[in-house]
């Protein structure tokens, strides 16, 4: 079984994330990077299928220079190969919108007949939730989103997604199709020094991305701080005060207690 | 005219809630461009579903009908939905945020060379579509640039962006659309909806909630806020990845995917505020948030917050209420 994996590198979770100049993304000096959340278990599934089944796990990517680390991650972690479709001009990488994204991603793939597409479901930093899905009608292939597990039937993948409130739903599809794969699902592994040492040898193959055939329908204008709902009393003292402070309005301000 | 299609959603024979909040959204939109506003139910809507909308501002209700759109699946949708724009080429097609439209409206856009702007919270003059970025750290501002009549704008609302309780009365045409699907190959084959086991613990009903997130860092620190909770005498909750990881039971978690709450006072802890977990808690009476980061979205939604280390903050909670009690 082939399977490809689409991964993102975004910033990390907890980093100081602040506006840049133009005020229409982050400034992206400095800032610390991970794999983003839902592709690590994407990453995941794909290695754990190919442990099963047999099988080639391919990690591809579109982002800058340094999304290459990235990749050599998920190389270390496992996957055969890497493809880094390399944008390096960071404010046209920055511009592209999901379909632009998604077709770079297609026509880096199309060739390679893979039996199985996994995405995350969401990025962190932009959060569409839908590049996978739009690369599957690129590609001509079914998909089904949310997934949570996943095995591999006589007629292609049976597949658990999860619906709203606690409901879930079996889909069977043939293959090759796409899944969204849903954060938490497995418990992820490191890479170990064994793999690291590998990953150095493994195939990365970087392709420039071809910008001219992929020109954004969406634009950011703006990007801001949000607006506060309500408005929120900060308490402020040492962790005893602060902590008497909210028992007190709890009880006489709120009437909670 | 040109339009404003808003696709509904229903359930138990009702038009869902966050569908009725995208049609508001759709008919500011309409109002706003002085465009004619049409809506649609795909699947089988009965005349409930029907006398729910009426009069409540689509000029035509398109009830979108065939028996391959009984049960959704992705194939079946994408296609009723894009045979039914090609038909009454609208300017803009309007979604609410549900997992099913996360599931089939990206690839209708692409279909169209479009771009769905996925869960918009506000719609600004131009018009211009504002939605989250970094989980709610940020908010943005995005415009589609290469749209038209019968080539729209794809946008989904947020839950609970916009306001449902809107009545422009008028006259509702319902109209029936019958796409041709016949030589159809839907691939996937969707197995009837099921739910978990049983539920052991009615978060719902708790007056007060101590929900723990990612911030507690390890399952052995739970101790910290199992004290919290039982000097005020409130259940356990948590967020998603507390769940996910095993460290408390699937039962207890709040957000999109888990329960949604409504207690006297809720107390989130090391959790950072998603929108998945804020729709499952912001109709909540009182909310205090703690966490390190004063940025963090859980901020927004609460009354009282206290910005610090959950380590040393908690403790000194449980403290001061237990000398309350005594
Ligand atoms: C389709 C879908 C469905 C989802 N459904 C749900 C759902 O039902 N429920 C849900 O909760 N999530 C859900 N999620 C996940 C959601 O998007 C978030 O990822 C999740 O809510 C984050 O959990 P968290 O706040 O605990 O963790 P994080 O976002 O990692 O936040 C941890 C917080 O703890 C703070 N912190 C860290 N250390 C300390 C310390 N020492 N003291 C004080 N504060 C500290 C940090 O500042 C941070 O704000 C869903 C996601 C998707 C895509
Ligand atoms: N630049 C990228 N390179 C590779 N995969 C991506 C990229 N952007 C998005 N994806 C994939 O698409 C998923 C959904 O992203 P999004 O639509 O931005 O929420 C991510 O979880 C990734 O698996």
């Amino acid at each position: 079984m082939k399977i490809i994996v689409a991964i993102k590198q975004v910033p990390e979770r907890d980093a100081r994330i602040r506006i840049d100049a133009a005020g229409k993304w982050i400034d992206l000096q400095d800032i610390e990077v991970a794999l983003n959340e839902s592709d690590a278990y994407a990453l995941e599934e794909a290695l754990q299928l190919k442990e099963a089944q047999g099988g080639e796990v391919v990690a591809i990517s579109v982002g800058p220079e340094r999304a290459g680390q990235t990749i050599r991650e998920a190389l270390a972690k496992g996957a055969d190969r890497g493809i880094h479709v390399e944008v390096s001009d960071p404010d046209a990488l920055t511009n592209l919108d999901s379909l632009a994204i998604a077709r770079l991603l297609a026509s880096a793939i199309r060739d390679e007949q893979p039996d199985l597409v996994l995405t995350g479901l969401q990025s962190d930093d932009l959060g569409f939730g839908q590049t996978g899905v739009i690369l599957a009608e690129l590609l001509g292939i079914p998909h089904a989103t949310l997934i949570l597990k996943t095995e591999v039937t006589s007629t292609g993948i049976r597949v658990l997604r999860e619906l709203e409130d606690g409901w879930f739903q079996h889909i069977d599809m043939p293959t090759p199709a796409l899944l969204t794969i849903q954060s938490g699902t497995n418990k992820l592994r490191y890479a170990t020094l064994m793999g690291i040492k590998r990953a150095k040898m493994k195939e990365l193959r970087a392709v420039t991305a071809d910008l001219a055939s992929v020109a954004p329908v969406l634009v950011r204008d703006r990007v801001t701080l949000p607006s506060k709902q309500r408005t929120t009393e900060i308490l402020t003292g040492t962790p005893a005060e602060a902590a008497q402070k909210l028992v007190d309005k709890l009880q006489a301000e709120a009437r909670v207690l | 005219m040109s339009s404003v299609l808003v696709i509904l959603e229903s359930k138990n024979d009702h038009v869902t809630r966050i569908s009725l909040e995208a049609l508001a959204a759709a008919a500011t939109l309409a109002e706003t461009l002085g465009l004619r506003l049409n809506a649609a139910l795909v699947g089988a809507p009965t005349d409930l579903v029907f006398n729910t909308i009426q009069g409540k501002a689509p000029h035509t209700v398109y009830a979108v009908q065939h028996e391959k759109l009984h049960a959704y699946t992705s194939d079946g949708y994408t296609e009723a939905c894009a045979q039914l724009i090609q038909s009454t080429k609208p300017a803009y097609v309007v979604f609410p945020h549900t997992y099913q439209v996360r599931d089939f409206a990206p690839r209708l856009a692409t279909r169209f060379g479009q771009v769905l702007i996925s869960d918009v919270t506000g719609i600004e003059p131009g018009p211009a579509f504002t939605r989250q970025l970094f989980q709610g750290k940020l908010n943005s501002t995005w415009r589609a640039t290469a749209f038209g009549e019968g080539n729209p704008c794809f946008l989904s609302v947020q839950a609970g962006a916009f306001r449902a309780d809107l009545h422009i009365p008028g006259e509702t045409i319902l109209e029936t659309f019958e796409p041709s699907l016949d030589t159809l190959a839907i691939r996937t084959t969707p197995g009837e909806p099921f739910r978990a086991a049983a539920q052991t613990v009615d978060l719902a009903s708790a007056p007060i909630l101590v929900s723990v997130g990612r911030g507690i860092k390890e399952q052995a620190n739970l101790p910290i806020v199992e004290e919290l909770a039982a000097a005020l005498g409130a259940e356990l909750a948590a967020s998603r990845p507390i769940c996910d990881a095993g460290w408390l039971p699937m039962e207890r978690q709040v957000g999109s995917s888990g329960q949604t709450v409504a207690p006297k006072l809720y107390i989130a802890i090391g959790i950072s505020g998603a929108i998945q977990h804020l729709v499952g808690m912001k109709g909540s009476q009182c909310i205090v948030a703690i966490n390190k980061d004063e940025n963090a979205p859980i901020f927004e939604v609460a009354n009282y917050g206290i910005v610090g280390d959950l380590f040393d903050i908690v403790p000194a909670l449980t403290t001061a209420l237990n000398a309350r009690a005594r």
